[in-house]
């Protein structure tokens, strides 16, 4: 289905060249992306800044470390590895529990030891990395989602992606794996994506392959009853990333944990356009908001999320608003 | 806004820039906007017969220079065992064959080519008025020529008006006596060209060639020649009538002589011409070799060189593409450029053959990766594996296609086999990860840019203009600049959000 450019931009959508002109070379320091690309320096940046997340056990940077990968993950029954520089979720292997000295991916697939090491392997010489460089693997906790989030996701783990700018939370969508998407919480991949309300965590429309659906495909859950708990720690803690890395355009990636909460699994400098489908909303309104707001005063987060939860709630863009267009 | 102000100054200098470049070089330097123009050219070639004595001999002839309506492209001498030189002097351009000995009949040629140019030969600068050349009469002759000029000159206001109402007088069909009583005496043209400079009108005998084409042994004809408002004209002696001929070369305008020779006898000149036809881009490389401006291009390169040039001229069209298709349509490739250097390789493969030859190598290389994977390979040592194993399927499908009877074998190498071990790479990885959708659509996204790309580069005029006006590349870079600046939705976005038509 086509839609008229005019419309498009009345509703504000934003597009990817308006994107990266307008948003992310104007509000992202280039310097500072590795902050965000490299999944490593990320979490430790995390740990410092005290937000939770899910707990580093071991970094493999060279090809012979790999034979030191039983000992890391010995006393472990399920971990994730990810590679240090990952997009778009590509290279994260995760292992959801031990059979017999084998390993059961969250699929239900098995596999061996050596199955794991060529994939560090391939981790290590860069096939996962953003431009093919010698990249590392970071292995961590395994996320045990909350029961409610393991009722909506067809295995793997739910994921809320917020786009946060100049420290505002201004979009949210919960990403739901599915058996298209074999368990990976990407939209490209066939992940369901449903946009969520700022001001309180509810489901408002979700898509999967840009087309609307109302269903979740495998579990059948209604979409559009989804509501997320915890939803003011999610927003505090999507809103915190920009005093840690000072990118004004950011997509922050964000977990809820059984036992720890709210988590940030990483965060994007280059967040997708999806987000806008799967809300129905146009994200250039909501920019241009808090653009306007005065630059010289200084906000606390909670401030932030303050103003983004009175602000941008599911009826904001049915106001109308004028966009001019550059 | 000051900074998109200066940026938006910036393009449109670059293309006012190109534009003017690029018309300079067609207005002046004569290039062709399209290519295939040909154009008609005057081949002339002179020669010279003479019986030498055997002391040494030096002949000397005038040649064309600048001659109005026609511009020279080239010229060249053909006689064994003479020097040659061409001497320019205030009296003109001559040509110079010197032998120290030589005896018995001796012929020297020496060619021209022309092309008919009617700007050509126009005097730039004002001449100073020479003075009429002084008459002797005999008393007789005296008068009749006086009276004959007394009768031109009342009837008449300006010199061109009196050389016509003379040409009248000498040409009517009954003549009166003083008239007859001179042609007696002397040819036509010379006995107006006496009597204008007996009147005080400066005027001379030129001698010209008519062209003709396919014409043997011509001899030079006098044209009349009168000064009018600071310039020759040519003027007809039986009609009056102002203007050369058509197809009229005046080969010896002023100075002593039309030949000089010494040291034999009885020479003689003689013309043949032919008419070529003559691609206009090479007349105007012929034409404007030492012109500074077009030194700026590329023919000065060795040849082989200038099909490198040829080749990497069109690169910028390719990039010009894959900016469109990206920006503004919104195609996914698989590697940014890749589609461009298929594209370039598909130049030398031809079209059909091309793509039948990238499409087996790159399905064949699929099917190979999918067994390296599952050797477990380090990623160089899988992607130099690829390399070599891209190198032997080229090689298998061209001694195929050539036992087939397909003239392919030799075009393949010029595939960029490192850009596609790599593109199978990834197709490979993507396969794995996003599945076989995406693969088909960023396969076919790459192969339709390269396509796209290639019948574009293709296109003879396209092809003509990047290398013979480098300065369209400005204007390229202009539109790459400007597509930088788009922020407009891409073309694919247009779908992408089509699904928010239902939530309004």
């Amino acid at each position: 289905m086509w839609i008229l450019p005019s419309l498009l931009n009345k509703h504000g959508i934003l597009g990817m060249n308006r994107r990266n002109v307008s948003y992310i070379s104007q509000y992202n320091t280039r310097s500072r992306y590795p902050l965000v690309d490299d999944k490593l320096k990320t979490k430790l940046l995390a740990e410092k800044f005290k937000l939770s997340t899910p707990k580093l056990r071991g970094v493999i940077k060279y090809q012979y470390e790999t034979a030191y990968f039983p000992k890391i993950v010995e006393n472990l029954q399920g971990f994730a590895v990810k590679p240090a520089k990952g997009s778009g979720g590509k290279g994260i292997l995760v292992i959801k529990e031990r059979k017999n000295g084998l390993f059961v991916k969250s699929s239900g697939q098995i596999i061996t030891i050596n199955d794991i090491k060529r994939h560090l392997s391939n981790i290590l010489a860069g096939l996962y990395s953003l431009a093919g460089v010698p990249d590392s693997v970071i292995i961590e906790d395994l996320i045990h989602p909350s029961e409610m989030f393991e009722k909506l996701s067809y295995d793997g783990v739910p994921d809320i992606r917020f786009i946060v700018f100049k420290g505002y939370p201004i979009m949210a969508m919960l990403r739901l794996s599915t058996k298209a998407s074999d368990g990976k919480a990407n939209l490209h991949q066939g992940a369901v994506g449903v946009g969520l309300d700022i001001s309180t965590g509810k489901g408002l429309h979700a898509i999967q392959h840009s087309r609307r659906v109302q269903k979740h495909p495998d579990t059948g859950l209604l979409l559009n009853e989804i509501l997320v708990p915890d939803w003011k720690n999610l927003l505090l803690l999507s809103a915190k990333s920009y005093e840690m890395t000072k990118l004004g355009y950011i997509g922050a990636d964000l977990v809820v944990d059984k036992s720890h909460g709210a988590m940030l699994l990483e965060l994007n400098a280059r967040p997708g356009l999806s987000i806008q489908a799967a809300n129905g909303a146009g994200l250039l309104p909501r920019l241009k908001k808090i653009e306007s707001i005065d630059p010289d005063l200084y906000f606390t987060p909670e401030e932030r999320i303050e103003f983004s939860m009175n602000t941008f709630h599911s009826n904001f863009n049915k106001t109308p608003v004028t966009i001019k267009t550059a | 806004m000051k900074s998109k102000l200066t940026f938006y100054l910036i393009i449109a200098g670059l293309i006012l820039i190109g534009l003017c470049l690029a018309w300079h070089r067609h207005s002046y330097l004569k290039v062709p906007f399209k290519p295939g123009i040909e154009k008609p050219v005057w081949l002339i070639e002179a020669r010279i017969d003479f019986k030498a004595q055997g002391e040494p001999v030096r002949v000397s002839l005038d040649l064309p220079d600048h001659p109005p309506g026609f511009t020279q492209v080239s010229e060249q001498a053909a006689s064994t065992g003479y020097g040659f030189s061409i001497i320019e002097s205030n009296e003109g351009k001559r040509a110079e064959w010197t032998k120290r000995n030589s005896l018995g009949p001796q012929t020297v040629y020496y060619k021209i080519q022309m092309i008919e140019d009617p700007d050509a030969g126009i005097d730039k600068f004002q001449i100073p008025t020479p003075k009429p050349a002084k008459i002797y009469w005999d008393p007789l002759q005296s008068v009749a020529a006086h009276q004959l000029v007394e009768q031109a000159y009342e009837k008449s206001s300006t010199n061109l008006s009196f050389a016509r109402e003379l040409a009248k007088l000498l040409t009517s069909p009954e003549p009166d006596q003083n008239a007859s009583l001179l042609l007696t005496e002397y040819s036509l043209s010379h006995l107006l060209m006496r009597l204008l400079n007996h009147a005080g009108i400066p005027s001379r005998i030129s001698m010209g060639l008519e062209l003709e084409d396919a014409r043997r042994y011509q001899p030079l004809k006098p044209v009349l020649e009168v000064f009018h408002e600071n310039e020759w004209t040519a003027i007809d002696p039986k009609s009056g009538a102002q203007g050369l001929p058509e197809n009229m070369l005046l080969w010896h305008r002023e100075g002593k002589s039309i030949i000089d020779v010494t040291g034999a006898k009885d020479s003689e000149i003689r013309f043949s011409m032919l008419k070529q036809t003559l691609p206009a881009m090479d007349l105007a490389r012929l034409q404007f070799e030492n012109d500074s401006f077009s030194r700026l291009n590329l023919y000065s390169l060795p040849i082989e060189e200038q099909s490198v040039f040829k080749l990497l001229l069109l690169l910028p069209v390719g990039a010009l593409i894959v900016t469109f298709m990206r920006i503004i349509i919104g195609i996914r490739t698989s590697g940014t450029f890749m589609p461009v250097l298929i594209a370039l390789s598909f130049l030398q493969t031809q079209l059909v053959q091309g793509i039948t030859a990238f499409v087996s190598i790159v399905v064949l290389g699929l099917m190979l990766r999918g067994y390296l994977s599952k050797l477990n390979l380090l990623m160089v040592a899988r992607i130099s594996t690829l390399i070599v194993l891209v190198i032997f399927l080229t090689s298998l499908i061209s001694v195929i296609g050539y036992e087939l009877g397909f003239q392919l074998g030799l075009t393949l190498t010029f595939f960029p086999m490192i850009i596609i071990a790599w593109t199978i790479e990834r197709m490979s990885i993507l396969w794995e990860e996003e599945g076989s959708r995406e693969v088909f659509i960023q396969g076919l996204g790459s192969l339709s840019v390269a396509i796209f790309a290639y019948l574009c580069m293709n296109m003879d005029l396209i092809r003509h203009l990047t290398f013979n006006f480098p300065e369209v590349h400005l204007i390229i870079l202009a539109f790459i600049l400007m597509m930088g600046q788009y922020t407009g939705y891409k073309l694919t976005e247009l779908k992408r959000f089509g699904v928010i038509k239902k939530d309004f």
